[in-house]
């Protein structure tokens, strides 16, 4: 049990924290949250500024044109950015966290060679075509079609709670290849595709949220043709490809929102103390508690990064207990917000009222709290299959 | 960074586990929960415990000890919250003096001394040992009757004092937890009535350290306790059939098991990480999360146990009994929450 930094770690952490100093100040001003071709610009640039000086891909292998970064040094970097204020991964979240990761593992040598290095520079978006109206929990049951003509797939069908769609250039699109029947369970007959956005027959429509915004879209695909040697992994093989994106997704992936958490928690009391809702021992303790949750979540983070490192494997189990614990203690934050905001939480134009609204999601998105703990009473605990 | 326990904590882990098994089986708890009249300590147990240096795990080898730290102790004393080993663990390991230099209780690290505590603020004056303590509900102190000597920790110091000069002062209670005697100290009456024994020279200025440490240790009981508890549902769950299948088939009782789970790892990852760093803010958080750990888990436990659950034979009220009476002890969760809530004030608090 080690907490403390290795000498390279630390001179890892000493050298981005340098970069970070000089290279925050030449960002352009934010965009507009509702610009989307703006947001996008922004990510890239961003994603560029990394790619050149040597951070982009930084978990990624090697030979995939990552940096091979140890886990510890994958958590340092997100550690740093994250209370550096740098940007967040934002559109290029799901090139460089499911795709991506996707594609290395599983493309071949020319599949990788044509992908992964525009992820890496920022040149290139990619979005994710999984959930559909009718398969959101129950991912297998999906019902988008493709058929094969020749040397094409013939797409059809529909997705939903796809980020970034509108300036995607790409998307990860889960598809059926074969129907379910007696002899193929839903789990097979699976393929994944690379289907590019601008294929003829794509329609994008934005999802407008409780939140009053279009952070998802859903994607229509009208008899869209998707060339044979788009497919990753082999045919009616896409579930086993996809659970490889999907433990990506519940590994690291949070641990910017759990620095915020803290960073946000620290601002809240200090609110509280201006306006005096501090001397409430029922909201301090409340405040108090939380600030012990953050902790943890930051503590099981290490824990799931070190894990990780040791079995040499993604981050498995500890991401369902992880998800679970975050999601719920990131919405109690907001809670505890608006008691202390008082009936400022009723003014959506506050910065916190926002974010209250769109943690509402976080119980839902990647695998809803209910399905997470199907999973750890499943997969963890050993308990019989649950019906 | 590896967070993750080395070869040898997992073997420390193994080996204090198999001990457990083998001299404190279920068998045995339930002889001590089930005997006439108040629980003892039992001494052959103590001195086996000393002599497998749980309470010298701390000391340097040069004084006899085993020259371990923090993070190793917190694995031995989460086996022991793990089997409900009764008995003051904490303050006889305390008073084995890995703490500072030449404090210390003869006998504690041998276990041929039982030492329990009195957590007391006001307890020690400017000369001897005075209980003086503050409010009208007095302090409770465990396995009284069975210690030879009270680790007394004042508002700065701590001393190490005759358990036979508290006694008088002291009433037994009849404790909701039947292996954890406990007596009642009351103040005011007893003012300077106790006198240092000789049993150790005053610990100057160690008593926050020592409060931190027994809050950590008790935290590390606690987390024992809430992952035993979720091993004895997913049994039960496992096995218990109803409706033509087992219980743990439905996912009610699915969801109750992997809600024990996640607080259990959660209270792990923050009790490990405050054995690390010795932050007080880190303890307060694994005392905070650790107490809801035990006792949360331990309900569930009971809920997925039915009507079995309820009754005297089955081990898990147990469970719930002790993690009450740990969550009293030392830092409660009114505090651990109040001092988290001070630090989120003190801008740069190293909590993360």
């Amino acid at each position: 049990m080690d907490l403390s930094c290795t000498e390279d770690e630390e001179d890892f952490r000493h050298r981005l924290r340098a970069w970070l100093a000089t290279a925050l100040p030449t960002l352009p001003p934010r965009p507009d949250p509702a610009d989307w071709p703006a947001r996008r610009a922004y990510d890239c640039g961003w994603q560029r500024m990394l790619y050149d000086a040597g951070y982009a891909g930084l978990h990624w292998p090697e030979d995939a044109g990552g940096q091979g970064a140890t886990p510890t040094q994958h958590l340092i970097f997100l550690e740093e950015t994250e209370r550096a204020g740098a940007p967040y991964v934002g559109a290029n979240f799901v090139g460089l966290l499911h795709a991506g990761p996707t594609i290395a593992a599983e493309g071949t040598a020319a599949q990788r060679a044509r992908w992964l290095p525009p992820i890496l520079r920022g040149d290139e978006v990619w979005c994710q075509g999984f959930s559909e109206p009718e398969a959101g929990s129950d991912l297998a049951a999906l019902r988008t079609r493709a058929v094969r003509d020749g040397d094409t797939y013939v797409v059809s069908g529909s997705k939903i709670w796809t980020s970034h769609a509108e300036v995607a250039d790409w998307c990860e699109l889960l598809v059926r290849t074969a129907p379910v029947n007696a002899d193929t369970p839903k789990h097979r007959g699976i393929s994944w595709l690379a289907l590019p956005m601008d294929a003829p027959g794509v329609t994008v429509r934005p999802l407008r949220t409780l939140a009053g915004t279009a952070e998802f879209a859903e994607v229509f695909l009208d008899e869209v043709r998707v060339p044979v040697d788009h497919r990753v992994g082999a045919e009616n093989d896409g579930w086993r490809v996809t659970m490889v994106t999907l433990s990506f997704e519940r590994g690291t992936a949070f641990v910017g929102e759990v620095v915020a958490c803290r960073r946000v928690l620290e601002s809240l009391a200090r609110t509280a103390k201006a306006n005096g809702r501090w001397d409430d021992p029922v909201l301090r303790r409340r405040l108090g508690r939380l600030a012990a949750h953050c902790a943890a979540l930051w503590r099981l983070t290490q824990w799931n990064v070190s894990e990780a490192q040791r079995t040499g494997g993604v981050p498995g189990v500890g991401g369902s207990v992880f998800k679970l614990r975050f999601s719920q203690v990131r919405q109690e934050l907001y809670d505890a917000a608006a008691e202390v905001l008082g009936p400022d939480a009723l003014d959506a134009g506050e910065e916190w009222v926002v974010g209250r609204l769109a943690s509402l999601s976080y119980t839902i998105a990647a695998g809803t709290s209910q399905i997470q703990r199907n999973i750890v009473a499943e997969r963890i605990l050993g308990l019989p299959k649950g019906r | 960074m590896d967070f993750s326990l080395t070869e040898d904590q997992r073997a420390l882990r193994t080996g204090m586990r198999t001990l457990m098994e083998r001299r404190f089986p279920r068998a045995a708890l339930r002889a001590v929960v089930d005997a006439e009249g108040e629980a003892a300590v039992d001494r052959s147990l103590w001195r086996e415990l000393g002599a497998a240096g749980f309470f010298a795990l701390r000391l340097p080898e040069a004084a006899g000890g085993v020259g371990l730290g923090l993070p190793e102790a917190v694995l031995a004393f989460e086996e022991a919250g793990r089997a409900l080993l009764p008995g003051p663990l904490v303050t006889t390991h305390l008073a084995a003096g890995p703490s500072a230099a030449g404090f210390s209780a003869a006998g504690a690290a041998e276990g041929e001394a039982v030492v329990t505590g009195l957590d007391a603020p006001g307890a020690l004056g400017a000369s001897g040992v005075s209980v003086v303590t503050q409010g009208t509900g007095g302090v409770l102190v465990e396995h009284l009757a069975s210690a030879d000597a009270v680790l007394v920790l004042g508002a700065e110091d701590a001393e190490v004092c005759p358990a036979k000069e508290v006694m008088p002062s002291a009433e037994a209670i009849r404790s909701v937890d039947p292996a954890t005697p406990l007596h009642r100290v009351r103040g005011g009456g007893v003012r300077n009535g106790l006198r240092s024994g000789g049993w150790s020279s005053r610990g100057r200025g160690i008593a926050a350290r020592l409060r931190r440490e027994a809050a950590l240790l008790t935290a590390a009981q606690q987390l024992g306790s809430a992952a035993r508890t979720v091993e004895m549902a997913v049994a039960h769950a496992g096995g218990r059939v109803q409706f033509g299948r087992a219980i743990g088939a439905f996912q009610a009782v699915q969801h109750l098991c992997a809600s024990m789970l996640v607080r259990a790892e959660t209270a792990r990852s923050v009790v490990y990480a405050a054995a690390i760093t010795e932050d007080p803010g880190d303890i307060a958080a694994a005392t905070l999360l650790a107490d809801e750990a035990a006792i949360r888990n331990a309900r569930d436990c009971l809920q997925v146990h039915g009507g079995m659950g309820f009754t005297w034979e089955a081990d898990v009220h147990l469970h719930l009994k002790r993690a009450w009476v740990r969550a009293e002890q030392w830092q409660t969760v009114a505090a651990a929450e109040e001092e988290l809530a001070a630090r989120l004030m003190s801008t740069g608090a190293p909590c993360l």
